[in-house]
């Protein structure tokens, strides 16, 4: 596991900049990179697919897990296709389906946060947003198998969170989380999206700030000019620190996991 | 039986009232401005936003703050909340104590939680404790609208949570009134975590066979709704009550059109199946009361 010091020649806004770059790497290419005989899993089962979630079993070195992760699309056509990775309560429920699916097979979860946030539409609301959200939130936190989350990109609020109860949280050096875009922050606080960048300064949304809140369990480095700029680099980065967590999760049983995820949660932000 | 001829009695009661109201009512305005004086020296009066009539404060406060002609239901404080909900002299405050450290140290923060601490008299958005409704012994949470638009960050958050984990301990049913902008800004992602950590909180009691009754009204959003709020066994709304993920504004920037009518209020939810009942404020106490006691509390 990578734990050092992020190098503080970058700022936040920078970092949002990296972290949103169209070029970075997303879900798909992080499955393509980091794992095997990948089997894609659709639909919420109550009558919707929602592909700004991408979900499915692969194997992690040989290991069957369940990968789950937002997905944006590499280009404008696929952007509008998956609705640049805001999910649909469809979207969690076909989430929260996989999940409870790795849990009745003793898989391990590993999901990928990359969000402008949950979808804020017409539909989204008929559909129960909230309680999707919160559905996924309430599920997670008891799920008995061990459950990793890696933030790539942008994490923005509920939307990200919602697939994040993990027992390990991780980030990648310049990727951001936080309760709301900054533009969205800006807007409510100060009623000015165009205030963003002074938002970013005040949120602590890098990795750094939140590994010393205690927030998230490691940075995963990135090469110079961020992972888009040697996406290989970055896959190793991501596999080693996969690995570690695996060899430690896996050692301990569901109930521990479902007591130590709990506690991890009832202890943050006391 | 008794009760169908105790609601009639209560019906018949607030007819009267209402045409005594609408009578002095009249006679107010014909005398111009002097609505604010009342003949017992209580000098004030209540202005329904909606219908814009008039009526003293001691038939609203009877009235419970919804509105004899319209049936608006107006905001009330947490306060007023637990009047018109609990049996008087049943409730014993818990954590009254906690107070946020402002976590990321946003500027002004402080300042301003200090001035509404002084306002409000209470240390952060929401009032928890123990109370009966008719006998029946429950803990109770209340969000405060009037303390940050009853905004959760880490003290709202970590106040839900020991609610639950005292209903747990204490095998007593759980009643939740959820009144909310939604997560805190002002602590990031200190406010974010209250989510997931509410969240497994209520799960946990859910195992464990906790009933839990979440009331939600006006407004109640983003990440309140998101988290506990919506994770009720019995879900109740008050009629007219804003809920929702994302704020009307936002939707309609996002898709560029104005909302259809009635979009994302109590009745909304209703009808698409998230809440069972959208119940008025008058009825909310006995309709605890009863789903209490078909729970065998
Ligand atoms: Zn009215």
């Amino acid at each position: 596991m990578e734990r050092f010091q992020t190098k503080k020649t970058i700022d936040a806004y920078t970092r949002v900049g990296l972290a949103r770059d169209k070029n970075r790497p997303g879900i798909a290419d992080y499955i393509d990179a980091l794992f095997t005989d990948f089997f894609c899993c659709r639909g919420d089962r109550i009558g919707l697919e929602d592909e700004a979630i991408l979900g499915g079993v692969a194997r992690f070195h040989d290991l069957p897990v369940t990968v789950i992760g937002h997905r944006k699309g590499k280009d404008l056509e696929e952007n509008v296709r998956f609705n640049f990775g805001m999910p649909q309560p469809e979207g969690y429920r076909k989430a929260l389906r996989l999940m409870k699916q790795a849990e009745k097979f003793g898989r391990p979860i590993i999901t990928f946060i990359d969000t402008p946030g949950a979808y804020p539409g017409l539909a989204a609301e008929e559909h129960g947003q909230s309680q999707a959200i919160a559905e996924c939130l309430a599920e997670m936190s008891s799920l008995k198998v061990p459950v990793i989350s890696i933030v790539t990109g942008e994490g923005n609020s509920g939307g990200a969170l919602a697939i994040g109860v993990a027992n390990e949280i991780y980030m990648l050096e310049h990727a951001v989380y936080s309760i709301l875009s900054p533009e969205g922050f800006a807007s409510i606080l100060w009623k000015d999206a165009s205030r963003s960048k002074d938002a970013c300064e005040l949120m602590k949304l890098t990795a750094d700030e939140l590994y010393k809140a205690g927030f998230i369990e490691g940075i995963i480095r990135e090469p110079e000019g961020g992972i888009q700029a040697d996406p290989e680099v970055g896959f190793a980065g991501i596999d080693k620190c996969l690995q570690d967590s695996l060899q430690k999760l896996c050692a301990l049983s569901g109930t521990r996991l479902q007591k130590e995820r709990y506690e991890k949660f009832r202890n943050m932000a006391r | 039986m008794s009760d169908f001829f105790k609601e009639r009695r209560k019906l018949l009661f607030s007819l009267r009232e209402l045409r005594g109201k609408n009578n002095t009512g009249k006679a107010g305005s014909n005398a111009g401005d002097r609505a604010g004086e009342g003949s017992n020296g209580v000098s004030s009066t209540v202005k329904c936003p909606r219908c814009k009539r008039e009526y003293p404060q001691m038939l609203m406060d009877r009235k419970k703050m919804v509105c004899p002609k319209c049936g608006y239901h107006l905001p009330i404080s947490a306060e007023e909340r637990l009047k018109f909900t609990i049996d008087s002299d049943s409730f014993q405050e818990m954590d009254a104590e906690l107070e946020t450290v402002n976590p990321i140290h946003f500027p002004g923060y402080t300042n301003k939680i200090k001035s509404i601490q002084n306002q409000t008299g209470r240390k952060d958005g929401a009032l928890c404790g123990t109370a009966t409704v008719r006998g029946h012994k429950l803990v109770i949470a209340i969000l405060d609208h009037s303390f940050m638009m009853g905004s959760m960050g880490s003290v709202v958050g970590e106040k839900i949570t020991r609610a639950a984990e005292y209903a747990m301990e204490e095998k007593l049913p759980l009643l939740i009134f959820s009144c909310s902008g939604g997560a805190r800004m002002q602590e990031g992602m200190f406010s974010l975590m209250q989510m997931a950590k509410t969240s497994a909180a209520i799960k946990r009691f859910s195992e464990q066979g906790g009933l839990y009754i979440s009331v939600l009204t006006h407004p109640t959003m983003g990440g309140v709704s998101a988290s506990f709020a919506t994770l009720g066994d019995i879900m109740l709304a008050e009629p007219g009550a804003l809920i929702g993920f994302a704020g009307p504004r936002v939707i309609e920037q996002t898709i560029g059109q104005k909302l259809p009518e009635g979009f994302q209020r109590a009745e909304f939810l209703q009808q698409h199946g998230f809440v069972d009942a959208v119940v008025s404020r008058d009825k909310l106490r006995s309709n605890i009361a009863k789903i209490l006691t078909l729970h065998c509390y």
